[in-house]
């Protein structure tokens, strides 16, 4: 049974065998197998070519990877932590995302951005940013995020394989987690990347999350039953576009909504999907929507991030007050 | 090191110890015809915009030579990234009056597909194509062709990180890429002095490129400094970096006012080495064109003046609606719900 990041390789490692434009291109992603060892065992098989270290230039990695799908490939890039991928800002938000609108969808430049992401890992400062709300405000970008191995693999494969740029991100916390990866299956018969999964089913209230923060719910979820309460789980899985149709689904069957997410909660992604769940519930809802996530300050050291990030407790305290209404 | 030159202001054919061969008399007519064209058409943008008809205009007025000359010397297969002000080498490339208006009419925030061209959309975020380039020209040495790659900037974007990580990339990925700088001594009010402490060719020689410091209002000595350059990327030699001495004799746009920053004195220096002027004194005193050549000449500008204001007029603006189409490749049910809705939206409004 592979992890996370073995997921991510093998799922790599089929896009690149299904077609020869597909590259990989970032720091230490070659010769080390990155840092994570998501790209472990890719450039002994493929070439230097096509498995590209790079120079330590995140501006630089995007922008060349700009260039390499003008040409024609299919560069899959790696940021190497969630923190650096602000000097590559400007060639996300200004060129990336915009290429295929100002050229009236002449050009295509499909691109997947890897970003390992969020925080638990007892990590120094800039290692465990959750940054996915400035790239879902960004029209012309999808922003995807897998949590489980059996994601990860397939995933990574249809944003490859998907012609729009794509900010693929993955949870660091759940690197060496643990699941089946149904490498075989048919494609055809795989959940779409924007689509949304309800991971566990419910009644009374459904908690909406993505990433690291699933995991954390559905333990809510089974702490609540023990109190009664059905709690129904979904891993968006996709941030943009979201998959409204199965939360609105859930949500006016339940009556009641908890957002979390380790992001800020001011302006974050919580923010977007209340307003939306509000917007088109709004009769079928008995408690506001609520969230859950980052305090609003920058992300604390590692000796106290267990207290920042959203918990077991945070998230049945929010059930809790939602069922208060 | 001087800039290599082969044609004074005032129309002197002198040779340079680093070019070889003789000029061909076809080829300097065919530039200054193409310059001359290029000329009429950016005086003619400026007066449209001067006339409201464009919301914004950037000249190429001064730069005709750096550009024409290095256009010319690629082969039709070589794929060119320019900025923002290289409407000669595009008219070179053969893209038309209407597709180099419409983006600064505000129809559009690009002109023409660059696959028919081999010539990319204007970037406007200085600097920005330079990766692009060095990325395509990875793309080059990845499908193992001769294809050179051309790249073109200012001295103003050689202080952005991303030039300098080009440069580094270029160098480090060994691609079949040629910067071109034209050195127009101006970035809007600042001056090249003020960008950098050394020269871009210098500079060019640090990061592992090898390089070249021509007159940039020369066309002969652009052209056969780029011919020299572009075979030696094209060998699979590396990169290479040109710089080209010019100088912007109108302002950064139609919004700048450059005589609150530069001299009077200093614009008449620069007129006075004119690109297109040692040409023509050039082609009469070789004997190298007649008088029919130039007459022939004026009419086919005022033709192409007259094409350019008559499809100027003739563009429309685009429906907004139809933006959401090409937002991503595959449109999503958000696109299409939103489309739909503001499309309602707006027909609300009507009769």
């Amino acid at each position: 049974m592979p992890n996370l990041s073995q997921a991510l390789n093998s799922g790599i490692r089929r896009a690149m065998e299904d077609d020869a434009k597909v590259l990989v291109m970032g720091e230490d992603v070659g010769r080390l197998g990155g840092v994570f060892r998501v790209t472990d065992g890719l450039q002994k098989d493929f070439g230097e070519a096509r498995v590209m270290d790079t120079p330590l230039a995140e501006s630089g990695i995007i922008g060349t990877a700009i260039g390499l799908a003008l040409r024609g490939y299919r560069p899959i890039c790696e940021i190497q932590f969630n923190g650096f991928v602000y000097p590559a800002f400007n060639q996300i938000v200004s060129q990336l995302a915009k290429l295929h609108a100002r050229t009236g969808g002449k050009l295509r430049v499909p691109v997947v951005i890897r970003i390992p992401v969020g925080g638990g890992i007892g990590a120094v400062e800039h290692h465990s940013e959750s940054n996915e709300a400035y790239f879902a405000h960004t029209a012309g970008l999808r922003v995807v995020y897998c949590a489980t191995p059996n994601d990860a693999h397939w995933m990574i494969r249809q944003a490859v394989a998907c012609d729009d740029p794509v900010i693929f991100y993955e949870p660091m916390r759940r690197y060496w987690i643990k699941g089946d990866v149904a490498t075989d299956a048919d494609e055809s018969e795989v959940l779409p990347l924007e689509s949304a999964r309800i991971v566990r089913p419910g009644k009374d209230l459904t908690l909406l999350s993505w990433g690291g923060s699933v995991g954390t719910c559905l333990a809510s979820a089974r702490a609540a039953e023990d109190e009664g309460r059905s709690i129904e789980v979904i891993d968006l899985r996709s941030l943009a576009p979201l998959d409204m149709s199965c939360i609105v689904e859930s949500v006016s069957r339940t009556h009641r909504a908890v957002v979390v997410h380790e992001a800020p909660v001011i302006a974050g992604m919580g923010a977007e999907i209340a307003a939306a769940i509000t917007e088109q519930c709004f009769y079928d809802l008995e408690a506001p929507v609520i969230r859950v996530g980052g305090l609003n300050m920058p992300y604390p050291p590692a000796k106290v991030e267990q207290q920042y990030l959203p918990d077991l407790d945070r998230v049945l305290d929010a059930t809790d007050r939602s069922f208060a209404w | 090191m001087d800039p290599i030159q082969l044609v004074t202001p005032s129309g002197q054919l002198h040779r340079h110890p680093d070019v070889e061969g003789e000029v061909d008399p076809q080829l300097c007519r065919d530039l200054f015809r193409t310059m001359f064209l290029a000329r009429r058409f950016d005086n003619e943008a400026f007066s449209l915009q001067r006339n409201g008809e464009l919301a914004l205009w950037l000249q190429c007025h001064g730069q005709e030579a750096a550009q024409v000359g290095s256009i010319a010397a690629l082969e039709p297969t070589d794929y060119v990234f320019p900025s923002y002000r290289e409407h000669a080498a595009a008219m070179a490339r053969g893209i038309t009056p209407s597709e180099l208006l419409v983006q600064w009419r505000g129809n559009a925030h690009s002109g023409w597909d660059p696959a028919t061209y081999r010539f990319h959309i204007y970037t406007l975020v200085l600097a920005a194509q330079l990766l692009h380039a060095t990325g395509y020209a990875m793309g080059v040495k990845l499908d193992g062709v001769n294809e050179v790659v051309l790249a073109y900037f200012g001295d103003g974007a050689s202080s952005e990180g991303d030039a300098n990580e080009a440069f580094n990339f270029a160098a480090t990925m060994d691609a079949p890429i040629l910067f071109f700088c034209q050195n127009n001594q101006w970035a809007i009010s600042t001056p090249s002095s003020a960008q950098a402490r050394t020269s871009l060719w210098e500079r060019g020689r640090g990061f592992g490129l090898r390089t070249a410091l021509v007159d940039g209002n020369d066309v002969l000595a652009v052209h056969a400094v780029t011919t020299q350059l572009a075979s030696h990327v094209r060998s699979g030699s590396g990169p290479a970096l040109i710089e080209a001495i010019t100088y912007r004799i109108g302002g950064h746009s139609t919004s700048d006012d450059p005589s609150r920053y530069r001299s009077a004195s200093e614009l008449d220096e620069w007129i006075a080495k004119d690109p297109l002027d040692r040409i023509d004194k050039l082609l009469r005193a070789q004997g190298w064109a007649d008088q029919a050549f130039f007459d022939d000449l004026v009419h086919e500008a005022d033709d192409l003046a007259a094409e350019t204001r008559r499809v100027c007029l003739a563009l429309t603006a685009p429906n907004l609606v139809d933006i959401y189409d090409h937002v991503l490749v595959e449109k999503t049910a958000q696109l299409q719900q939103e489309q739909e809705h503001f499309a309602a939206y707006i027909g609300s409004f009507t009769g």
